[in-house]
């Protein structure tokens, strides 16, 4: 039987009287990779900052791992990779190393301290993302993708079970990108990582993920990606010129 | 004058071990509070320590139990100010700048109520390190120990907090605790550098090792190492030019500050 990794109950939560998302339930289950995809400003990034904990809900329940989300603890099963780092500061004078290992600080008890199994784990991580030559560069002097990489590779260093992403390709080339999908592929069916992703990419969503949540305000979809390309409801949603739009490249 | 004779002096010692140590802490603390663009909370605590230094002066508190009173004062105007940022629909800068400003008004009514400023408040607005009684450097000893050592074991936490405070809480990091640590850390270093440069020069100790390392450093921890080294050199040189030239150490202390991130500008653009 499959376990719950996360789920949400009737979410809702606004800003100054805006309704930024409303009624929002669903559950991920152990081995799911979720695309979750809708138009700018739909409330995607905001959905799982609410998960996270770091956006207050106004009404409804986030549970993570089976404990409600403001009880829960066990952040070292949890990857998260940010839209874009709101504050990046290019001035940090942090290594990639140095970035990298701050991931492994939700598994430390206090005092956080690293050890030999971490740098080991931290490497690992690099090579795995290419950007082992890297090591000793500083993150602000970076390119836009190689920092984008630095910062998934933080949020996968710690193995995590459910990891969130939030438009991670975006500043990756093609090339980069493919390899990419081909990990994420690769932690799902070979670890069982659960993966949430949020995209615009609805080409490789489609290709790879096994479920399918379009957001606008509020849950218009959750189903795989040929269930939403037949769906005649979705037509009628989205008209049938807009269904094909998303459903056609797939 | 050779060098030994000048240190064979006890208040040239106690100036030094105490400059030294509030040195190496302001450049510690500073390198967080720059990263994350709170280097002005230094200026206003300063502010905040001028009133209650006022404040302990009405009470007619001498030498240690200046900086006992000024204590508690400050700290929980460090928490005012992040409370301030939490709560109202204020940004940091706005919020430092009322408590700072809070700081010298009331500073300002209690040495008018005391009968105008006298030589000893003047001494705190512009350092007076040779001054440092033994009292003053055992406060000092115990205050470094305890900042130094909360420091250690939240290090990586406070690394965390500077490099994304989202990223961090998201990795279980709770920030809130770790922003209030800093900034009573902060509250407590700033008491102790008001004697070593002065009120009005302690967010110089704070800023000004920490982006000169910034220039030169290509690692986190060669960062800490050399915020550190430029903070304590520039104390040393400091006392010793100022002794020998008859000037004021706090603000010959400063001026080598400044004249490390001149080089450290100058170094980078080079390297460039």
């Amino acid at each position: 039987m499959s376990v719950d990794i996360l789920t949400a109950q009737n979410l809702s939560c606004g800003y100054d009287g805006m309704e930024v998302l409303r009624d929002i339930s669903f559950r991920v289950q152990e081995g799911d990779y979720v695309g979750i995809v809708g138009p700018n400003g739909s409330g995607k990034s905001t959905l799982v900052k609410m998960v996270l904990g770091l956006v207050k809900h106004d009404k409804g329940s986030v549970d993570l791992f089976g404990t409600p989300q403001r009880e829960f603890q066990d952040w070292r099963k949890v990857g998260y990779l940010p839209q874009r780092i709101k504050f990046f500061n290019h001035n940090f004078p942090g290594t990639v190393e140095e970035v990298i290992r701050l991931g492994l600080l939700s598994k430390k008890s206090f005092p956080k301290r690293f050890g030999k199994e971490d740098e080991a784990a931290v490497l690992e991580t690099m090579e795995k993302m290419g950007i082992a030559d890297l090591r000793h560069r500083l993150v602000g002097e970076l390119s836009g993708g190689q920092q984008q990489r630095v910062l998934l590779a933080r949020a996968m260093v710690n193995q995590p079970s459910l990891l969130i992403l939030d438009e991670p390709t975006t500043a990756l080339d093609p090339e980069t990108r493919d390899h990419f999908y081909e990990l994420l592929d690769d932690l799902n069916k070979k670890s069982s990582t659960t993966i949430m992703l949020i995209t615009h990419d609805t080409w490789s969503i489609g290709n790879y993920a096994s479920r399918f949540i379009y957001v606008d305000k509020k849950i218009i979809f959750d189903g795989t990606f040929s269930d939403f390309c037949k769906s005649e409801e979705m037509t009628i949603f989205f008209g049938e010129y807009a269904q094909h739009l998303i459903c056609h490249q797939h | 004058m050779n060098i030994l004779e000048i240190f064979s002096y006890g208040f040239m010692q106690r100036g030094m071990i105490c400059g030294v140590l509030v040195g190496a802490l302001c450049a510690v603390l500073g390198v967080f509070l720059v990263l994350r663009r709170l280097s002005l909370i230094g200026d206003g605590l300063s502010h905040v320590t001028f009133g209650s230094v006022a404040f302990a002066l009405v009470l007619r508190a001498q030498d240690m139990y200046v900086t006992i009173v000024a204590i508690p004062i400050v700290l929980l105007s460090s928490l005012g100010i992040l409370k301030l940022t939490e709560k109202a629909r204020i940004y940091g800068d706005a919020a430092i700048g009322i408590v700072s400003a809070a700081g010298i008004a009331v500073g300002m009514v209690l040495a008018g109520a005391a009968g105008g400023f006298n030589v000893d408040l003047f001494s705190y607005l512009f350092g007076n390190i040779l001054a440092i009684s033994s009292s003053e450097l055992v406060i000092a000893i115990l205050l470094f120990i305890l900042v130094i050592g909360v420091v250690f074991f939240y290090y990586n936490e406070l690394i965390a907090i500077s490099f994304d405070e989202e990223l961090a809480k998201s990795s279980g990091i709770r920030t809130t605790e770790i922003n209030s640590i800093l900034a009573l850390l902060t509250a407590l270093t700033v008491v102790l550098a008001m004697r070593v440069v002065g009120i009005l020069l302690v967010s110089a100790l704070l800023i000004i090792p920490a982006v000169t390392a910034l220039q030169v450093a290509r690692s986190f921890g060669k960062t800490m190492f050399f915020a550190t080294l430029f903070s304590v050199i520039s104390v040393i040189g400091g006392i010793l030019l100022a002794f020998v030239l008859n000037l004021p150490a706090g603000g010959v202390i400063v001026l080598l500050n400044i004249l490390f991130f001149i080089l450290s500008l100058v170094w980078r653009k080079i390297r460039a």
